[in-house]
């Protein structure tokens, strides 16, 4: 009988022990969306939720909630507020620090515990679909023709775009007009119905324009080329875009990373389960399609990895941000 | 002949059982979130997409497209009956929709809106299916200056057609604009009128604006009149909307034009919102009994929602075609699309002709399908107009606050809603319009926007709204609009009308 009880003691004892390392949301995790609904931010958000909930890999349920104002302000600053809280995912990119550098915002990248950087979203240099613009080089030839008269579009102002057109001026040495738009949709169409005379999009903004033929890539912003996958057009498919660097274009890469965070303060258990959530969402089969369909690199930050590349992205921010005079205050 | 055969065989795609399962289930739950106030049909439609996740593309749009036709209908309910839109393009018709109910003729009202509101629709979808071709090439003529002159003409249509004194309407459009304006600026990514207030940055929500301007503002004026509505003795009847319907073929010039205005806002694309403020005010401006409008004229309400309803149909093009959404629940639609693996472009049509032509094809059969059930509900919710006033008004009061949580869920929006209702009563007290605000609000932000992109596209010059044949008619014509009374003043025979008209305007 003895022997029994303790048998029950310690069988209640062994899961005890397990959920005192083990660290497990106890009630519906909220995903928030630091972008508008729709935008690339939604569609990574909705990409782990779907993997999380096709495979099974969280017991409570996801609920996904869209604070996109102010350019995600309002995402992070209420990822902020809810300090301790392990029940709140901030998905967003690296607005998270660019943002506090250029608008007066209530929150730094300080307030929140970066998990995990997931995927990085690319840059590549567009033009209409019949431009006679066949190559970066003759890109160079016709901003420097045009005389300070070449016409960028973009989404958002003080943002990647206009940051990576402030960069070609600098390579290129002629001035590019940068004309901000809300979203890379909308910079999108008035590239291919020649309005404006390029563009720095994503991959997925552009792809079913480029599929039509109506604008055309040039090159991406990447030390390597992207990743070989199934032909876009009839001839080409993401992989056979030159990298900017090898056609003499002086920026060697920019990304935008993909990051999802928890608020500041949760415990550190918490901080372990979702990471190991996290690295489990990548290797799950909807993911990969995920960042295969929307031609993104895929490549998972944790941890030290993550702080490091976040600490080097917002110094080289910090740098153009200063020189533009772009800094707040 | 070839888009006749796309959309046979889109009805193959759609006339399924389970798909017309889904269209049942999405109007009604879009009736229901229509109804309610806050929660409109972007919201509803972000609700939606995590049961898409498992379904095939053609299945999940047609759930999402007809829960957006459900809540464009349920939206005009509340609207006519208790004066507080809910959605934002149906504030037009409380202009003349409420006043209607009031006097007891809410059935009328009700069934001329969800009639209008079904030509409307079906007229967009077929434009839609005609012009699915050349309306996309089309739209890619619009570029900033474009833009702007379509947001310009949307103003001034509605904007110079007088009534309440011109200064009044100047201030309300003043307030609207500089509410439009608080939050980050999309041209200089820097932070306006926020005063340091965190709740600010994202900017002050349209719909909280509009639930405080009309719901609780309205709820205000009632307690002070009578505390009770006047639509107690509302005859509710059946029949009354078979005489709505055999009456509505003589409105067939308003229905007409307001279903252009709507598919010409849809397509290039200034939204279902601005479109039926510039339908209601071409209609005041050209209808024979104008002097009617704001005291429960049927063209008031038919010309919003003809206008709401073909907009938001037709708004489906440029989403499916260009990748510009044309409204704010298209952009949700658009986010659901790229989820399911669809990149929307000109190639959707190509090589998703089952998906495109089977959404089509949906919204025709959705479309009667949500008329249907709307009608059918026509004297049950006029009935709602006689349980007296000391118990629905407290429950409008709730509704409108949750509403206003909803948007955001943020505390703060509560006390914004509150003193939008203060300033809603106030503007009554006073005789300001509330509607140039409203509009104001709704464009105000993207004409900012359009107007600084042409300024340094075209180097600052303002030739630019007439370096082409396409903006150079739509501000010409703008101007006209504007300067309508002032125009038609300089041909003697009409200024001795207008001089008569004016005092009686003002009873």
């Amino acid at each position: 009988m003895r022997k029994l009880a303790l048998l029950a003691c310690a069988a209640a004892l062994l899961p005890a022990s397990v959920a005192l390392a083990e660290w497990k949301p106890s009630k519906p995790v909220e995903f928030v969306v630091t972008a508008g609904a729709g935008g690339g931010t939604d569609i990574f958000a909705r990409a782990v939720q779907a993997a999380v909930q096709k495979n099974n890999l969280m017991s409570q349920p996801i609920i996904v909630t869209i604070k996109g104002g102010g350019s995600g302000a309002e995402g992070y600053v209420y990822g902020k507020s809810a300090e301790g809280d392990p029940h709140k995912l901030v998905f967003g990119t690296h607005n998270m620090y660019v943002l506090p550098l250029a608008a007066k915002v209530a929150f730094t990248h300080k307030d929140l515990t970066p998990i995990a950087a997931m995927v990085f979203d690319e840059f590549l240099i567009w033009v209409k679909g019949d431009s006679p613009i066949k190559d970066s080089k003759g890109f160079v030839e016709a901003v420097k023709a045009k005389g300070g008269q070449w016409k960028m579009a973009g989404a958002q102002s003080k943002d990647s775009d206009e940051l990576i057109t402030k960069l070609l001026d600098k390579s290129i040495g002629a001035k590019i007009i940068y004309v901000p738009f809300k979203s890379g949709g909308e910079a999108d169409v008035q590239v291919s119905g020649g309005h404006l005379d390029s563009h720095v999009n994503n991959p997925a903004e552009s792809v079913g324009n480029w599929k039509a033929g109506k604008v055309r890539p040039l090159c991406v912003f990447n030390r390597e080329p992207l990743a070989a996958g199934p032909k876009v057009t009839e001839t080409q498919s993401w992989a056979d875009i030159p990298t900017c660097k090898s056609q003499g274009i002086g920026i060697e890469q920019f990304q935008q990373p993909r990051i999802a965070s928890l608020p500041g303060k949760v415990p550190a258990e918490a901080v372990t389960f979702y990471q190991d959530l996290l690295r489990k969402v990548a290797e799950t089969p909807e993911w990969k399609d995920y960042v295969a369909r929307t031609a993104q690199t895929g490549r998972v930050l944790i941890g030290g990895d993550l702080s490091k590349f976040i600490d080097e992205d917002y110094a080289r921010f910090q740098t153009v941000f200063k020189e533009q005079g772009w800094l707040v205050q | 002949m070839d888009n006749f055969n796309d959309l046979m065989h889109g009805f193959q795609v759609a006339l399924t059982g389970y798909h017309i399962m889904l269209m049942v289930a999405g109007v009604l739950f879009g009736i229901l979130v229509g109804v309610l106030p806050g929660l409109g049909a972007p919201n509803g439609v972000t609700l939606l997409i995590p049961l898409t996740f498992s379904m095939d593309p053609v299945s999940a749009i047609i759930l999402l497209a007809s829960m957006y036709w459900g809540a464009l209908f349920g939206g005009s309910t509340t609207s006519i009956l208790f004066n507080i839109p809910g959605e934002p393009s149906s504030v037009a018709t409380t202009f003349d929709g409420h006043p209607m109910a009031k006097q007891g003729r809410a059935t009328e009202a009700l069934s001329y809106a969800f009639l209008s509101a079904a030509f409307g629709a079906l007229f967009g979808v077929v434009v839609i299916t005609l012009l699915a071709g050349p309306a996309a090439t089309f739209a890619h003529k619009f570029s900033s200056p474009e833009y702007f002159a379509v947001y310009f003409l949307a103003f001034c249509c509605f904007v110079g057609l007088g009534g309440a004194s011109p200064f009044k309407t100047l201030v309300s459009a003043g307030m609207g604009f500089s509410l439009a304006a608080v939050g980050m600026d999309t041209i200089s990514g820097s932070l306006r009128l926020t005063y340091g207030l965190p709740e600010l940055v994202k900017g002050v929500s349209f719909l909280v604006a509009v639930i405080g301007l009309f719901g609780i503002g309205e709820l205000i004026a009632t307690m002070e009149d009578r505390l009770e509505f006047r639509g107690v003795r509302a005859r509710v009847s059946p029949r009354d909307v078979f005489k709505t319907m055999a009456a509505l073929p003589s409105y067939w010039v308003a229905l007409i034009r307001s279903s252009l205005v709507g598919c010409w806002m849809g397509i290039t694309p200034g939204g279902p919102t601005a479109a039926s403020f510039m339908s209601y005010g071409l209609a005041r401006r050209f209808s024979p009994r104008a002097d009617n409008f704001g005291k429960g004229e049927p063209e008031g309400v038919i010309s919003p929602e003809a206008a709401d309803h073909s907009a938001g149909t037709s708004a489906m093009l440029p989403m499916l075609a260009l990748g510009i959404p044309g409204s704010a629940t298209a952009a949700v639609m658009m986010g659901g699309l790229m989820i399911w693996g669809l990149h929307p472009g000109p190639m959707l049509f190509v090589d998703q002709k089952s998906f495109v032509w089977g959404l089509i094809a949906s919204m025709y059969v959705a479309n009667v399908v949500a008329v249907l059930i709307v009608l059918f509900t026509v004297p049950l919710f006029a009935a709602i107009l006689r349980i007296p006033f000391a118990i629905i008004a407290p429950l409008i009061v709730v509704v409108c606050f949750v509403g206003a949580w909803t948007v955001s869920s943020s505390p703060f929006d509560l006390w914004l809603a509150f003193v939008f209702g203060l300033i809603g009563y106030l503007f009554k007290k006073t005789d300001y319009p509330i509607a140039p605000l409203v509009l104001a609000m709704v464009i105000g932000d993207k004409a900012e926007d359009a107007f600084r992109q042409s300024m340094i596209i075209h180097s600052g010059s303002l030739g630019a709204f007439w370096s082409n044949w396409l903006c150079g008619t739509l501000m010409t014509l703008a101007l006209v609009l504007l300067f309508w009374p002032l125009l038609s003043r300089l041909v003697p025979h009409r200024s001795k009308a207008i001089a008569g008209d004016a005092p009686r305007a003002r009873e």
